[in-house]
């Protein structure tokens, strides 16, 4: 059968065949099984609503056991056995061959700058979009702009940019925006300003903010959300410490000034690069988010700050912040769920050459390339042990919420 | 709400400013897409896409027709000349200056007239005109000629034809494009049914287990879907469904059912209790509240999850690589299409920009659409 045709049969028979269980299923309570008649018929009728929410129920919650919730058991198990034993278990083997990999370090160690940097300048971004587009007249078309790459797909997102990243000869003309941009530094003051002088301000701005923003957190430890504060503030220190050495960097390094970059190929900066293509997806995801909750702050609390003689700086970050505070977080997260995800971007773009591996492509090579089941599984059971923070607070926070 | 002081803030430009700076900067990298899949493989190679907007000025080497081609050569009083455009037919470019050597490419304006050895001469003007002439017979190849051109934008469909009405199995985007489009549609629509009825439940009726199975639904709202891929793999070709169209279908179907579910709960839970009631009052069954009430009610919500669906299903590579995509490639998708040119075709700008623009645009015509539904569901759907 034509796949077309099997598509549309297969609409009509999903579709009507959900309809028809619905249907028939509840005749079935109502008229059969607890018919709402006769001597029986207030017993019945409560019978019947017991079992209907299960009766609605039953093929959602087929789909997500099978789909979801039996995978992660399944994958578990398969991470202690070994395929060409026969499944046999084989207890931690697959983690300590995995671990014994440096393709794994380089995967978790990519995995980690990503988890810092993609959220970071995408809230960051979307924050500055979001204040930004709200006080202007043709704010709504910049948005839907800056939100546009949302509906584009991850491998068309990677052809985008390499040919924003691709490389001609030193005498042919450049193709490529970056190495377009870069052909035109000279070594001269404007290439000492924009190269190093600037980077190294924002590196110092950084190194100020995070060391601020470290203080605020790391303050007691007593509950769980303080150990949480801590961990983050452990890792802005971090990311203080590698703004110093990299300003340093900066006015050390010798550049190479009119040579075209194969920047892919650049360990480091390429997995900066391939992060870009992600973060200029998602600010617009956090843009659309931050900008709902700019709008929900009650306006009176900005006219009593500018009335008491707020300059919009402070407005900014004394007076808004705060107040979106929870919705950050959720950014954050949200952006941080995708990132442990990302494939395809590196998939597409170098396939975790020249040192740009991250987890996600990490396990589709061990499992369809290396036909490795064991050490695949054991790399997603490592991204689900990532995920796993989010997913216990989500779970927290719905339950606070249920329950009120 | 800057005004609120009453004064305008001074700095209003720089918000302009700043603004359409960031626009720019977000829309350039598609935009350098969108305008090469109209440049032909030639335009792209000479100058990165910006350049394509404006005139472009090039140092080209031409040639004039072959001495020795039948007919070329006429003889018009004693003298030899061979006539002719140095451009091919249908350029559209002018000349300002040009030489006959490579090192003195800019000797003569348009009009002049050159000195070549043993007496022969020729003439260039501004639309790439020649006249050539020799008091002897001309032998060998056509006279070079170094010339500065001008040619205006110029912007072509046949990457298009190429791409989605060549017929060749490689480059070829049709069969990708109806492919992704027979994932796409069942695996948007069956799930919104199934969920549907669950989120009502979840929402609207009560039974023991509800707030655990919310919680449930939420926790399986971040389960990366890496985790699914063997155990799934493994059970389909277990019981028979192998790699292919059923297949896809249900794991997208699984793998979208906890954002149905949680989008669609969130919006039923708002849905104002009396009319609920009213109804239950009348006599109405719960069959008959879902299917009268409900579900007319919750339009905005299975429209947002709907267009989430659509985008991840039409966008997504990894399922369909694992579920669908066999040896034979029979069944590819456009964005598999896409990886494999890029590995096969890394240079061919022009192939790779046109198919990737053929995949992204069926997308953006939906973001454009319905961006408020959209919208809507983002809002909802990031958990709070």
């Amino acid at each position: 059968m034509h796949p077309a045709l099997q598509g549309i049969v297969t609409i009509f028979l999903g579709v009507g065949g959900c309809l028809a269980y619905f249907y028939f299923s509840n005749q079935f309570i109502d008229k059969v099984l607890f018919p709402a008649k006769g001597v029986n018929a207030g017993r019945n009728i409560n019978r019947a609503n017991i079992v209907r929410p299960w009766l609605f129920l039953a093929p959602a919650l087929f789909a997500l056991s099978l789909y979801l919730a039996y995978p992660v058991f399944a994958t578990l198990w398969y991470s202690l056995t070994d395929r060409d034993k026969g499944n046999a278990f084989v207890g931690l083997a697959n983690y300590y061959q995995m671990m014994d990999d440096p393709k794994f370090w380089e995967a978790l160690k990519n995995n980690m700058l990503w988890l810092i940097i993609v959220p970071a300048a995408s809230t960051a971004f979307g924050l500055l979009a979001a204040q930004l587009t709200d006080r202007i007249g043709w704010g709504s078309i910049a948005k839907s702009m800056i939100f546009m790459p949302m509906a584009i797909s991850f491998v068309g997102a990677a052809v985008i940019f390499k040919l924003i990243y691709d490389t001609r000869p030193a005498d042919a003309n450049q193709i490529g925006a970056l190495n377009a941009v870069w052909m035109q530094f000279n070594g001269g003051v404007g290439s000492f300003i924009l190269l190093r002088a600037l980077p190294a301000a924002f590196l110092a701005f950084l190194t100020v903010g995070s060391l601020w923003l470290a203080t605020i957190m790391i303050k007691g430890f007593s509950s769980f959300a303080t150990i949480l504060r801590s961990l983050f503030g452990v890792v802005l220190i971090g990311v203080a410490v590698s703004s110093i050495a990299s300003i340093y960097g900066l006015f050390t390094a010798t550049l190479p000034y009119g040579e075209p970059q194969t920047w892919l190929t650049m360990p480091f900066w390429n997995s900066i690069l391939l992060m870009i293509v992600l973060i200029w997806i998602q600010t617009g995801f956090a843009m659309v988010i931050l900008s709902a909750a700019l709008r929900g702050i009650p306006e009176e609390t900005v006219e009593a700050a500018i009335v008491d003689g707020a300059n919009p700086f402070q407005v900014f970050f004394k007076i808004k912040m705060p107040q979106i505070a929870g919705t950050i977080v959720v950014v954050w997260t949200t952006i941080t769920l995708t990132v442990l995800k990302v494939f395809d971007i590196v998939f597409a773009m170098t396939n975790g050459q020249w040192e740009t591996q991250v987890l996600a492509n990490y396990m589709f090579d061990k499992l369809f390339r290396g036909n490795d089941w064991g050490v695949g599984s054991a790399a997603a059971i490592v991204i689900m042990l990532l995920v796993t923070p989010i997913l216990m607070w989500n779970v927290y926070n719905v339950r606070k919420e249920m329950r009120s | 709400m800057s005004n609120i002081a009453g004064s305008k803030s001074s700095l209003q430009w720089v918000v302009h400013i700043s603004v359409a700076l960031l626009v720019m900067l977000w829309l350039f990298p598609t935009l350098g897409l969108f305008v090469s899949s109209f440049r032909t493989a030639d335009q792209i190679s000479t100058g990165g896409w910006w350049t394509s907007l404006f005139p472009a000025e090039q140092n080209l080497t031409l040639r004039s027709t072959d001495p020795d081609d039948e007919g070329a050569q006429t003889l018009i009083d004693g003298v030899y000349v061979v006539e002719g455009n140095l451009f091919k037919a249908g350029v559209d470019a002018t000349i300002s200056l040009w030489g006959t050597s490579s090192r003195a490419i800019d000797t003569y304006v348009p009009g002049d007239t050159a000195e070549l050895k043993d007496g022969e001469t020729i003439t260039v003007q501004i639309n790439g005109d020649y006249v050539w002439t020799g008091t002897t017979e001309m032998t060998g190849r056509g006279q070079r000629v170094f010339a500065t051109s001008t040619t205006p934008p110029e912007f072509t469909f046949k990457n298009y034809k190429t791409v989605l009405f060549g017929g060749d199995s490689t480059d070829g985007m049709t069969k990708a494009f109806f492919n992704t489009l027979t994932v796409t549609i069942p695996a948007t629509i069956i799930p919104i049914v199934i969920a549907a009825f669950a989120a009502y439940a979840l929402a609207w009726m009560d039974f023991p287990g509800r707030a655990l199975l919310v919680a449930f639904v939420v926790a399986l709202l971040v389960v990366p879907l890496q985790l699914a891929l063997i155990p799934l793999l493994r059970l389909h070709l277990g019981i028979g469904i192998g790699k292919g169209y059923l297949g896809v279908w249900l794991a997208h179907t699984g793998f979208g059912m906890p954002l149905a579910i949680y989008l669609l709960r969130n919006y039923m839970v708002g849905l104002p209790r009396d009319i609920i009631e009213n109804a239950k009052v009348d006599g109405a069954t719960d069959f008959q509240i879902f299917t009268k009430i409900i579900l007319p009610l919750s339009f905005p919500a299975l429209a947002s999850f709907a267009i989430f669906q659509f985008l991840w299903t039409w966008n997504d590579l990894l399922v369909a690589k694992v579920f669908l995509i066999d040896a034979t490639g029979q069944t590819t998708v456009m964005t598999n299409q896409i990886v494999e040119l890029l590995g096969t075709r890394g240079g061919n700008w022009e192939i790779l920009s046109t198919a990737a623009f053929v995949s992204i645009s069926v997308p953006l015509v939906v973001f454009f659409s319905m961006q408020k539904y959209l919208v809507r569901g983002l809002l909802a759907g990031s958990v709070k």
